[in-house]
């Protein structure tokens, strides 16, 4: 079965449909002087065209609606109205009839065309117009095109990279299981140190063989500075979202698996101050204008000086309740000048170059910001929580 | 580490209040809190037992008569230590107290207890707060002053401080004397070593030798004989308790008292039990057995250093004494240990005995050799003052290796370099001193620097520039913004394909989960309908649980159930992905980590709600969410009958990309849906993201568009069930003037005949260089559907 569709669009295909359906009553119901066929022709082709247009004229006066309207147009212009009839019955007069008829014909044509006009205007304007029983009830929900939500960690993610990203900042990623070296080694934190204590380690079970264990789960995204640092020349700037584990037992402020956000840059002539000025600006970009921050000095193997950066409390605003322990501060992440032995392990000369690197526990900052008092919520994957983000 | 401000106050003086002081050692470096020790004893006072009776209904607890200097109260105890005469702290109806059990504040109230009111209570340390102790009651000193209130003769204020690791210094009180010197701008008291010799030479007594100079650098040794072994006095006893350190006896107190003021551990032999005269320093025969002082038998290897008397063990080096030499109340001979241990070696023997002592804690630290024998004078000085006897002449001090500390050369370029601020020549030298360092002006831009010997945690040039910021304060660092040259970027294309994946599946009504990577092999398998692993995970060595022992080698089984633990509050429509990563395990190297998208879809059948028609949910819901995604990243997939363990089969399909699997689809097998306790349908997509990389987000170039109409037409075919959609779009689309080809209606039934199905699709000619005519178009269809029919039997539908 073939079937030769219309060129027009699909929406045209089902109005014709519906005229056909429509116009027996719609015929039966207007104009009382309707003339028979046979009283019409008698009358002149002229005369005829003459009669049309009163008829025309009278019957779309009475018109109402679109369909009505659209009825009509079929009646008198369509292709088997009288008019185009006439039109193509021109063929067959004499030259003389041709042009008094013709030229009527085609004038009628345009007469009509230009009520029509006007009439479709009209009624647009009514049914734009419509009011009371026409007025659809706007406070029924619509149809929605279904959405979803990001986790919130990933939109903190998001947000933190795109100001660091903004600083001239690169975000790369790396290995989640990883190397002793790595993790520990190089960054500074030598066996038998217990600053490795701090970090209790989940470690794989895999051993070398020299009967060593080295490989382990990276107990914070760090690593990646040293990865980085080998492969890249200075000056870099890079930050590094990732998922990190510890061995912690679970409770409400402690899970075995969480995320961080490292950052670091390398160039010649880095200072501190530097690094106060970039987290700085990252908090008054993050938290707003008015948030102060402070550092203090803090220990870490693989920064020298160390220091931590705390801001003013989000609950209270620095007055002190229990979420700050009555401080006003909140610490919210480490950082530190890259240790000279840091840089030396890579390759980096430290008496030329200077770096800054920091590193900030990401779910511990919607906590505090919208109140969350357990952790585990974040990967208890609860819809009715993540929903709320 | 925990220091009573009033101790601390004999080697500097304080101005600060105790809170402005606990905030300055913070900012420096040293988190500090206060703690007030008897700020809420009130209604608590010093009482006395006066008799102990049976309690008339229960064998454990007894009834105490207290007197409380005003009269006799009956008090229902059940502490086994309760002792006539014994002066207590007696807490009155109302007094605020810890409850031994919740630790939680409580305000005491009149109770019967078994049957006999009781009047008040007789408090543990726990119930006052001052330690975890709950076993028995806190006895008092005998001089404790009977009806006053237990504040005024007991109350303290604790400085609790959080030491670094790189700061063993912090573990002793003048090590924070110096600290809080440097920060307040003040002078620091130490004390005076001195004391009377009066015995015969060191030197023909005690014989020490070290076997193992690696891991002992010094070893250094008095004796006092003559001792007289007894409790310690009061003052002794109250500042060992308040930092958390239970008194013994005199000699043992001593020496831990003496390491909480330096921060030098020491050890106390019975000197009449080393038969040998002699200690020898040496390393642990392999499966060598000592009973330490906790009386624990512990097996070592030969990584630990050991105290012996060239014969036998007495002690593990810097860990804890044997039980063998220990000071019982009959020793008179005394032999004080402070020495110097490595440590690494100290670290490992304490973790791999997991035994934490005050010692090891200070030694694993890193502490200088320098110290041993200021804390050793400063001992056996206090033992001849409290416990008597004698000290020998002399000290032995075994010292292979002298350390020699270099000293470090601190520019004025570099703190500018580091810091990026500088400080006046006035700021830097008194800094440093007021730390205890040595400060020479070299020159004009140099100083040379030697720290003092306490601290071990200044090697290099930088750490100095730190004890500048952090004294001086990091409020007095300017603050800049980075301003070298932007750094060369390599653009991050798995990150924007993983941003972009998760926007449009949030687009399409999809919520992101995330997972823990860490699971067990029975959740991995459970996604499998064989309810087998299909991949060996990486296994944990230390996992904390066997429910957290593997790293996931999917993403299914932790959708699976979360879907499960959410349909149990929820009824759905349920739509969750996760874009994370798997492990998968590899030979002598890191596992390898592909970033996996998995999504999952469930939709029960649910009464009609607003708006009505609801669209069907079924294999093709789920294949157009990943026909959309991968046209959204311009991707071109093809789509192949697959047989995935956790798919339904026949109703699964492989995702093809210019010949590569990136992924399948389908809906999930009855049997993973029941092993997750789902009824219904789950629809499942699962993509690896690291391999779709390489394909995505390249866009598909330019077309022109259509300068001509297209001319429409509509075919209807009937066609043998087993004919695919795609094989006839295959062949139409080889036409060059298609231009689209699009299915409108699938049939079977009784219109076609059994077997046969019929299909309509509707087909756009257009031509880039001319508008078509129909008979030009007829023509082409005339050749597309001969075509059809030769390749596939299809014939026009009549």
């Amino acid at each position: 079965m073939i079937k030769r569709a219309p060129k027009t669009t699909k929406s045209n295909i089902t109005l014709n449909k519906t005229s056909q359906n429509l116009t027996l009553p719609v015929t039966m119901a207007y104009n009382p002087q309707i003339k028979t066929k046979q009283e019409l022709k008698k009358m002149s082709i002229l005369e005829q065209l003459e009669e049309l247009k009163q008829q025309a004229v009278c019957e779309l006066d009475a018109i109402d609606d679109n369909k009505k309207l659209d009825l009509w147009r079929v009646q008198y212009m369509g292709k088997k109205s009288r008019l185009n009839e006439v039109l193509r019955g021109l063929a067959a007069l004499s030259i003389e009839e041709k042009k008094t008829v013709g030229g009527r014909a085609n004038q009628l044509k345009q007469e009509l065309e230009a009520i029509l006009k006007e009439k479709e205007t009209v009624l647009g304007e009514k049914m734009v117009s419509a009011k009371g029983e026409e007025a659809i009830d706007i406070s029924l929900p619509g149809r929605k095109p279904p959405i979803g939500q990001l986790h919130p960690i990933s939109q903190v993610i998001d947000e933190m990279c795109r100001i660091f990203i903004s600083m001239g900042f690169q975000v790369v990623e790396g290995p989640e299981v990883e190397w002793d070296r790595y993790n520990f080694d190089m960054l500074n934190i030598p066996k038998e140190h217990p600053a490795r204590d701090n970090m209790q380690t989940l470690w794989v079970d895999y051993e070398n063989e020299q009967g060593e264990r080295p490989m382990l789960l990276r107990t914070h995204t760090s690593p990646m500075q040293v990865r980085v640092m080998e492969q890249i020349e200075p000056p870099l700037r890079i930050v590094v979202p990732g998922k990190v584990y510890r061995y912690e037992a679970i409770d409400a402020t402690h899970i075995p698996m969480f995320t961080q956000i490292e950052g670091l840059a390398v160039d010649k002539g880095i200072t501190l101050a530097d690094l106060k000025g970039t987290l700085y600006e990252f908090v008054r970009r993050y938290f707003g204008s008015d948030r102060k921050a402070r550092f203090r000095c803090d220990f870490f193997p693989f920064v020298e000086p160390g220091v931590e950066m705390s801001i003013e409390c989000i609950v209270c605003k620095g007055v002190g309740c229990r979420v700050c322990s009555n401080s006003g501060w909140l610490e919210i992440l480490g950082a530190g000048m890259v240790h000279p032995r840091v840089l030396e392990g890579v390759g980096i000369d430290p008496t030329v170059y200077s770096g800054f690197a920091f590193g900030m526990g990401i779910e511990r900052i919607p906590m505090l910001r919208y109140g969350i008092d357990d952790i585990r919520l974040f990967y208890g994957n609860d819809l009715r929580f993540l929903r709320q983000f | 580490m925990k220091i009573p401000i009033k101790w601390l106050k004999d080697y500097v003086d304080i101005d600060l209040s105790p809170k402005e002081l606990a905030h300055a050692l913070t900012m420096s470096g040293t988190e500090s809190e206060i703690r007030y020790i008897g700020e809420s004893w009130e209604g608590v006072i010093i009482g006395q037992i006066a008799a102990i009776d049976p309690h008339p209904n229960a064998d454990r607890l007894r009834l105490a008569t207290v007197d409380t200097g005003s009269g006799l109260q009956t008090v229902v105890c059940g502490a086994p230590n309760l002792t006539v005469g014994d002066k207590i702290a007696y807490a009155s109806i109302g007094a605020n107290l810890i409850d031994g059990y919740t630790g939680e504040k409580s305000i005491l109230k009149p109770a019967k207890i078994r049957g006999v009111e009781s009047c008040g209570m007789v408090c543990s340390e726990r119930e006052l707060g001052l330690s975890d102790e709950h076993e028995g009651i806190l006895v008092l000193a005998p001089e404790a002053p009977l009806g006053k209130g237990l504040a005024e003769f007991l109350s303290d204020i604790i400085l609790d401080i959080d030491v670094t690791p790189n700061r063993p210094d912090l573990l002793s009180v003048i090590g924070v004397a110096w600290e809080v010197a440097a920060i307040t701008d003040k002078k620091v008291k130490l004390p005076d070593l001195t004391y009377d010799e009066v015995g015969e030479a060191i030197e023909g007594q005690v014989s020490i030798s070290i076997a193992d100079q690696d891991l002992c650098s010094r070893y250094s040794a008095s004796l006092i004989t003559g001792v007289k072994i007894e409790e310690s006095p009061e003052w002794l006893k109250q500042r060992l308790t308040a930092c958390g350190i239970r008194p013994i006896s005199n000699i043992v107190d001593i020496t831990n008292y003496v390491m909480l003021e330096y921060g030098q551990p020491l050890h106390s032999f019975d000197y009449d039990k080393i038969k040998t005269n002699k200690i020898v320093i040496r390393r642990a025969q392999c499966g060598e057995v000592i009973r330490t002082l906790d009386d624990v038998e512990r097996k070592l290897t030969e990584n630990t250093l050991m105290i012996t008397d060239g014969e036998k063990s007495v002690a593990i080096a810097g860990v804890m004494g044997g039980a063998n030499s220990d000071i019982t109340e009959n020793a008179a001979s005394i032999l004080i240990e402070s020495a110097n241990f490595n440590s690494a070696s100290i670290h490992y023997t304490s973790h791999s005995l997991k035994l934490v002592s005050e010692a090891s804690m200070r030694f694993e630290r890193g502490i200088r050799p320098d110290l041993t024998v200021y804390a050793l004078r400063r001992a056996t000085q206090l033992i001849l003052q409290i416990a008597g006897g004698c000290a020998a002449k002399g000290i032995v001090d075994v010292y292979p290796q002298k350390y020699e500390q270099k000293p470090l050369i601190l520019r004025r370029s570099e703190i500018k370099r580091i810091l990026g601020v500088e400080f006046s020549n006035e700021q830097v030298l008194a800094t440093l001193k007021g730390l205890g360092f040595e400060v020479n002006i070299e020159s004009d831009s140099e100083y040379s620097v030697k720290a003092p010997c306490w601290r071990s945690d200044i090697n290099i040039e930088v750490d100095v520039i730190e004890e500048l910021a952090r004294i001086i304060g990091y409020e007095n660092i300017p603050t800049t913004l980075l301003s070298g040259s932007i750094a060369h970027q390599e653009p991050n294309y798995l990150m924007d394909l993983k941003n972009r994946v998760r926007q449009t599946l949030v687009g399409f009504g999809f919520d992101e989960v995330i997972n823990y990577s860490l699971t067990n092999v029975e959740m991995l398998a459970k996604a499998y309908a064989s309810n087998a692993l299909q991949k060996e995970p990486v296994k944990l060595y230390n996992a904390m649980s066997a429910e957290q022992e593997y790293l996931r080698t999917n993403l299914r089984s932790g959708l699976l159930a979360i879907l499960e633990s959410n349909l149990r509050h929820e009824e759905g429509p349920v739509r969750i992905f996760e874009l994370n990563r798997i492990y998968i395990k590899r030979d002598n190297n890191l596992p390898n980590e592909p970033e996996i998208l998995c999504g999952l879809m469930y939709n029960p059948e649910q009464e009609k709600v607003w708006p009505t028609n609801t669209p069907p949910f079924d294999f093709f819901t789920v294949k157009g969410v990943a026909e959309s995604l991968l046209s959204s990243l311009y991707v071109r997939a093809d789509f192949k009958a697959s047989d995935d363990d956790s798919l339904r089969p026949g109703h699964q399909a492989e995702i093809v990309v210019s010949g590569s699997k990136i992924g399948v689809l389908g809906e999930v097998h009855p049997k993973v849906a029941a092993a997750f306790d789902i009824t219904g349908k789950i629809f499942m997509f699962e993509l690896n993201i690291s391999t779709l990389l390489s394909f995505a987000l390249r866009s598909g170039g330019y077309k022109p568009i259509a300068r001509f109409p297209s001319v429409i037409r509509d075919i209807a075919l009937v066609l043998d069930n087993n004919v695919t959609h795609k094989q006839i779009v295959d062949i139409i689309k080889k036409f060059s003037l298609v231009n689209e080809v699009i299915l409108f209606d699938v049939y079977t039934g009784k219109q076609v005949e059994a077997g046969k199905k019929s299909v309509a699709y509707r087909l756009l000619f257009q031509s880039a260089e001319q508008t078509l005519t129909d008979v030009a178009v007829d023509k082409v269809l005339e050749q597309i559907l001969k075509k059809l029919q030769g390749a596939l039997g299809v014939t026009l539908r009549a």
